[in-house]
């Protein structure tokens, strides 16, 4: 493989192009809504109207309204047909010749699209993620292309550097600075993990990319892999997502048959092979150290750090860790530059961000808004505000260790610090909205049993402490509680919070503090009369 | 589990030798599937993935041959069957049906899908009808959050579920 054998595919599929691409979106969401049997038919109506030369019917990834599945866009004439039933395939044919189709559209120019930037996504829903070419036509591989043969690894680092992103997996921490610190551990054996352990409730962001643009996640590891010398990466991904496994496997095959992936990569020295672990459905593995394990084919427990995975990780090797969405912004950077990216967002997060909008909302889906978007234009503009005439009541990010915003912080822009500030974190990307039929002490003990179920065990605060505030909760929603087991769970939140182990444990009591913070009346109503001023005896 | 039928073979069996002393050609798939992997340690939650592919569940006897051939302790590979939600030791109903417990679908009402299910079959979460028909299982998230709240009927994920529909579809199954 050779930059003249990139351009030539490229010049092939476009030559090849269509006049009009139908694109129907193959994500999980659509396919549980049928989309298969309307590509299926959208194919047949094609050969039975005879337009199989001016027609394309594409299966592409992830089309980001997923409420109103199954989609169908027309290029170029940018009709979104929205719950395309099997049945109104002919229609759609016909109306691209100026009939009136039999199905609903919806406006590919409202706000929910035309306030969002894409770059992690910006292949989703475009480019067929079963077919190389389809990305390759789409630019892809040349960054690598570009990488392996202008750059040393040192020069590769500092344009990550220079770049600014972080870690997207939920703590923000600086990419290109691991980078360098993998670089620089001694060793001859390094390895390249992707996290794509998906495992926060109410998130399915990594899903949508691993589904729609399983290459560009393959191409970053493989940029990240030449700058800190590693020769093999493991994705390890959740059983939860067969399509996801599916369409990564066939990306990896083809990526070996072309080359792209292997030995003497672009005909240079560099060699690198991507395998699956495939998870078995533990939350905790999603911490760095329990991942490793579980790659090892151990039980997903955590261990103390030092020593960081930069140092000393998988198999004692010096390992580099990323999330899925960090490895997608990769080659985006290395084609347009370190300046392009840091020029968007805000002064100490940049680029985009990738959210999962789902909950008491009008619009579901999947959106990439620059950093530092407030979150009013996120939930109210492009996601339409609460449905049925509800009002928004807080909005949840960062799954079970991140906590509840309540609306009058709407204006608060999404990044690293300022969700912080909140009490709550970026998280990875799920953002459920919550309406006022929603009751927060239920909220923080849904999160809770999922903490207890989840703890691995290994340390007592999280195994014990998240079983007790469970009962805590539990209690004060069944309205047998007082004033001092509020205080009790308190100095729980407290204790977890500062001894566990790992960041399971660390951050469990986040939504809970969250939502005592700013609706500790709705704590307070449930609260029986303390007695235990008069009734001292009776305990 | 196959009746013992070449019950003339040795019943000792050799690390070496290949397949299971009960003849079952299952074991030999799995045994295939551990040398794709070098019968590497590492390989073992892969081995499991199989196991449970080919079999259903994980029971005592399958755990046993995973740890013989790949040489671990029977505690590392009991520890690892049990430490992952996925794995499972019993064996699974007819139908399963696995209501996603995710944030999303819960503020959508999951948990009234989970209610309508278990007082219809008089069985909790994670357990299977008296009949063997229907297993009434949760995910933590399937990451449908854009439909939810979300059903697995037997691999299925269906979109925007109610306690009447799920019921409707539990139903099926009964007359079935």
């Amino acid at each position: 493989m050779t930059l003249n054998d990139l351009s030539q595919i490229k010049e092939t599929e476009l030559f090849a192009r269509k006049k009009i691409v139908l694109r129907c979106c193959m994500a999980a969401g659509c396919m549980s809504s049928n989309s298969q049997g309307v590509k299926e038919q959208l194919e047949k109506a094609v050969i039975d109207a005879g337009l199989q030369n001016e027609i394309e019917v594409r299966g592409v990834g992830c089309m980001k309204l997923c409420c109103e599945g199954p989609l169908v866009q027309a290029d170029p004439q940018e009709s979104l047909f929205i719950k395309v039933t099997p049945e109104s395939a002919p229609s759609i044919i016909a109306s691209l010749n100026g009939g009136k189709p039999d199905v609903n559209q919806s406006d590919p120019h409202a706000a929910f699209f035309a306030k969002q930037l894409s770059i992690v996504l910006a292949n989703s829903g475009v480019v067929d993620p079963e077919r190389i070419e389809s990305y390759i036509t789409a630019d892809g591989y040349r960054a690598l292309h570009e990488v392996l043969t202008e750059n040393t690894p040192k020069e590769t680092i500092e344009i990550m550097v220079n770049s600014g992103l972080r870690g997207r997996g939920g703590a923000g921490f600086p990419t290109g600075l691991k980078w360098g610190t993998v670089a620089k551990s001694p060793g001859t054996k390094k390895y390249v993990i992707c996290n794509a352990d998906e495992g926060d409730p109410g998130a399915f962001m990594d899903r949508s990319v691993l589904e729609s643009d399983p290459h560009s996640v393959l191409e970053g590891m493989a940029i990240a892999a030449y700058a800190v010398g590693a020769d093999q990466g493991f994705i390890y991904v959740r059983a939860e997502y067969p399509l996801a496994i599916s369409r990564l496997q066939i990306a990896i095959k083809q990526a070996k048959i072309m080359g792209l992936l292997g030995s003497g990569i672009f005909e240079t020295p560099f060699h690198f092979n991507v395998d699956l672990r495939i998870g078995a459905g533990a939350f905790v593995c999603g911490e760095e150290t329990a991942l490793m394990m579980s790659v090892e084919g151990k039980r997903g427990t955590p261990r103390p750090r030092p020593p960081f995975p930069a140092e000393s990780g998988l198999f004692d090797c010096p390992t580099l860790l990323n999330n899925v969405e960090t490895f997608a912004n990769v080659p985006a950077i290395y084609r347009n530059g370190a300046e392009w990216f840091a020029g968007i967002g805000t002064e100490r997060s940049k680029g985009t961000k990738v959210f999962a909008l789902a909950g008491k909302i009008k619009n579901t889906g999947l959106i990439e808004v620059p950093m530092g978007t407030p979150l009013r234009t996120i939930v109210e503009e492009m996601g339409g505000g609460a449905p049925d005439g509800g009002k928004i009541k807080a909005v949840q990010t960062g799954g079970p260790s991140g906590g509840c915003i309540p609306a009058q912080h709407l204006d608060t822009p999404v990044d690293y610090e300022s969700l912080g500030k909140l009490g709550s974190i970026m998280g990875s990307g799920g953002m459920i909205v919550m309406d006022d039929s929603t009751r927060m002490v239920d909220v923080a003990r849904f999160f809770m049993e999922f903490c207890m179920d989840e703890s691995c065990g290994k340390c007592i605060p999280c195994r014990t402490g998240t079983v007790q505030m469970h009962n805590l909760l539990d209690k004060i929603l069944k309205r047998k509680a007082t004033a001092r087991d509020l205080a009790k769970l308190e100095d729980l939140c407290d204790m977890v919070r500062n001894t566990s182990l790992c960041g399971l444990g660390q951050t469990a009591p986040n939504p809970t503090m969250s939502t005592l913070r700013f609706f500790r009346n709705e704590y307070e109503e449930l609260l029986q009369p303390d007695t235990l001023g008069t009734d001292r005896n009776a305990s | 589990m196959t009746a013992i039928s070449n019950i003339e073979e040795k019943p000792v069996v050799k690390p070496v030798a290949s397949g299971h002393a009960s003849g079952d050609k299952r074991f030999k798939i799995l045994e295939v599937h551990m040398k794709k992997h070098q019968f590497k340690h590492d390989a073992l939650i892969e081995v499991l993935h199989k196991a449970q592919e080919l079999f259903g569940y994980l029971e005592d006897d399958l755990l046993l041959f995973i740890s013989s051939k790949l040489k671990l302790p029977p505690s590392r590979v009991y520890g690892v069957a049990t430490f992952y939600h996925f794995f499972t030791l019993k064996p699974k109903g007819e139908h399963t049906c696995v209501v996603c417990m995710g944030t999303a679908c819960y503020v959508k009402g999951a948990d009234k899908l989970i209610e309508a299910v278990q007082d219809k079959l008089k069985i909790k979460a994670g357990e299977t009808t008296a009949d063997n028909k229907v297993s009434l299982l949760t995910a933590r998230c399937i990451g449908a959050c854009g439909i939810a709240p979300a059903v697995v009927y037997d691999g299925a994920v269906t979109p925007r579920q109610t306690p009447e529909s799920t019921l409707e579809q539990i139903n099926k199954w009964g007359q079935a």
